[in-house]
């Protein structure tokens, strides 16, 4: 079947993507709810909007290449192999999750499934992805690393040194700005003074994208060519997606800020909506299929629901363990 | 014949040029290393030997060293970096404190890597070229700190640093650089980091001390010695962890404590020191515990001022003999 689509994501692709996104979606639909009937412990914070960035960038990858995803990340852990089950285990702080109750939201990292566990100063992880991406051309190892950062961290000094050190190295890395226009409550006329934050790219000396986060086919398929290009010994990649955070900076903010027409205007472009209507219209998935997937993930997400609230908690003195390693 | 003496930067290069050879994994990094030799020419012949890619000169930017050295830890690598003077770490603080620090403790993957700090004063290079600032790391669970006096412990504990699964600062002592010789110590010199030394055995009083003082409380054990008063010197070696054991069992056998350091006095190791051997030995000391370090101020440039700044032979001396007459 012709692929109706401009950027030639094959069809299969094309459904990974959205079971991915979907499954991102109904997951952080349940963390919501959760969180409102007390069932999560401190903060939480959601990727509603970013779906398309964190899932489609993502999904370039190979085994091997490791990502530094930021707290809008979720997709990203699970194109990575994370389970709902383990995501969910980790967010309710139990023995079992990621991190052993020690670190919380989705902080969890693994090198096994190449996944670098984000720390809350938000400019130092795609900084440690690009020792990832170092230590790939040291063993000349065929891998890449890819940072994330919102629009918030690019005014952090790291974000600068990152790409600048990367360029200079000419390390297969690729850094996603996931522009999602709040920075807490600040905007991007109060953070950055340049038209386009892709524009920095000329003065590290890399190749620069500013396109539009909302549409996953075409996130991935250019950031698919930036890391080909990396691999290849091209060097990094600076990608900025344009999207809108359609929830508050945490679950504690209901972003009174953010205009009310803002809000309107790109709720009609949920990421996860536009692909679905895409794939309908191209044949590639019908009502139905969508709704029997829906089903299947919402089970699973149950499942691991059910099963990370009967999990126990870490016991107080392993707090002890650990601090070193042998 | 005499037996060749090498100096205490030689004996730095000696023990990276034995582990860089040992394991292919390790690899330095830093600012002016490669064909330069770096500042001190620590590196000095090491890119002829391994090439741009184990001997790496990176831009000026302490955070992003660190940072992507961080990244390469996890990747397999033994980063050893290179902070050009061990005032300019600042720069690099979020990476060591928050990243560097926490990443085993949060999701188990170690980070085994060495920041290597030519530090201290007594050479009229003024507050930024010249400060002993272990302290500011020694409050940070999950980071070892050691801080060699003598040629043959900067070789043996660059060796542990560097086999360590941890990220441990290595502080060396630029004003020792030069002036500490000995022999070449034969390359399975592995000093256990959390070992103290007892460089000189006595029953009278003990100092604890470290790096650049320890020389100089051995000085001083051998005026008062001349006095009647036997001295002991216990060398710490490693701060974090530090002995312990060692100093306790010291405390208790002389029952009189001073400790000496060339950092400033104020939240200094002594002061931790001090405090633990007051909950765990307080009834075998015969006289308060004394310190003698640097002034609380920024470590000055005139020399008049630099040798009133910091602890002198005399003024141990002087401290020891009142400890005694207690």
């Amino acid at each position: 079947m012709a692929a109706k689509t401009t950027v030639g994501v094959p069809r299969e692709t094309a459904l990974a993507l959205y079971e991915k996104m979907l499954l991102t979606r109904l997951f952080e639909h349940r963390l919501d709810l959760m969180y409102k009937g007390g069932d999560i412990l401190g903060g939480m914070l959601l990727g509603t909007g970013n779906e398309a960035v964190s899932v489609g960038a993502t999904s370039t990858l190979s085994k091997g290449d490791i990502i530094a995803p930021t707290h809008r990340g979720i997709g990203a852990h699970f194109v990575k192999g994370e389970t709902p089950r383990g995501m969910m285990l980790q967010i309710l702080g139990r023995a079992e999750g990621g991190t052993r109750g020690r670190d919380n939201t989705q902080h969890q990292g693994s090198m096994e499934l190449g996944v670098i566990g984000m720390i809350s100063h938000l400019g130092a992880t795609p900084t440690t992805a690009a020792g990832c991406a170092l230590a790939f051309k040291i063993k000349k190892q065929n891998n890449v690393a890819m940072g994330f950062t919102g629009d918030g961290a690019t005014s952090l000094g790291d974000f600068h040194e990152t790409l600048n050190m990367a360029s200079v190295m000419k390390l297969p890395f690729i850094m996603i700005i996931e522009n999602n226009q709040w920075a807490y409550s600040t905007p991007p006329s109060k953070q950055y003074a340049c038209a386009k934050l892709a524009d920095r790219a000329t003065s590290y000396g890399m190749p620069g994208f500013t396109i539009d986060g909302t549409d996953v086919e075409l996130v991935y398929t250019t950031v698919r060519h930036a890391v080909d290009r990396a691999r290849s010994g091209g060097g990094p990649t600076l990608i900025e997606t344009i999207t809108m955070r359609l929830r508050g900076h945490s679950a504690a903010d209901g972003a009174p800020y953010v205009p009310k027409e803002m809000l309107e205007e790109w709720s009609k472009k949920h990421p996860v909506d536009l692909h679905k209507a895409k794939l309908i219209e191209r044949g590639w998935l019908t009502e139905a299929e969508s709704a029997a997937l829906e089903d299947r993930i919402t089970a699973e997400i149950e499942e691991a629901v059910e099963y990370a609230k009967r999990a126990p908690y870490p016991e107080g003195p392993t707090l002890l363990e650990g601090v070193y390693a042998d | 014949m005499a037996e060749q003496l090498i100096t205490y930067v030689d004996a730095i290069r000696q023990a990276l040029l034995e582990e860089m050879r040992r394991d292919e994994n390790v690899f330095c990094m830093g600012e002016d290393i490669g064909a330069f030799g770096g500042a001190f020419k620590i590196t000095k012949g090491l890119l002829e030997e391994f090439g741009e890619d184990r001997v790496i000169d990176s831009p000026i930017c302490e955070n992003a060293i660190i940072g992507l050295a961080v990244g390469a830890s996890l990747c397999g690598m033994r980063p050893v970096v290179e902070m050009q003077f061990a005032d300019f770490v600042s720069n690099g603080f979020n990476q060591i404190v928050n990243n560097a620090a926490t990443t085993y403790y949060r999701w188990r993957q170690p980070v085994p890597m060495v920041i290597r700090l030519p530090s201290g004063g007594g050479l009229s290079a003024g507050p930024w070229h010249s400060q002993n600032n272990e302290a500011w790391f020694f409050h940070v669970p999950g980071l070892k700190i050691v801080a060699p006096s003598t040629t043959a412990d900067a070789h043996g504990l660059l060796k542990s640093a560097i086999r360590d699964n941890n990220p441990v600062l290595y502080f060396e002592n630029k004003y020792l650089y030069r002036r500490e010789k000995d022999a070449l110590p034969p390359e399975d010199n592995i000093v256990e980091i959390g070992k103290a030394r007892i460089a000189r055995e006595g029953s009278d009083a003990t100092v604890v001390t470290y790096a650049s003082m320890v020389q100089r409380s051995l000085e001083a054990a051998e005026l008062l010695e001349k006095e009647g008063l036997e001295i002991e010197v216990i060398d710490l070696r490693s701060l974090l962890p530090w002995d312990r054991q060692s100093v306790l069992a010291s405390a208790k056998k002389t029952s009189r404590i001073l400790m000496v350091h060339e950092a400033t006095k104020t939240g200094g190791i002594g002061a931790e020191i001090a405090a633990s051997i007051a909950e765990e030995a307080f009834e075998y000391l015969d006289a308060p515990l004394r310190r003698v370090c640097s002034h609380d101020t920024p470590v000055p440039y005139a020399p008049p001022l630099e040798e009133f700044f910091m602890p002198s032979t005399e003024k141990i001396a002087d401290a020891l003999r009142s400890l005694c007459s207690y």
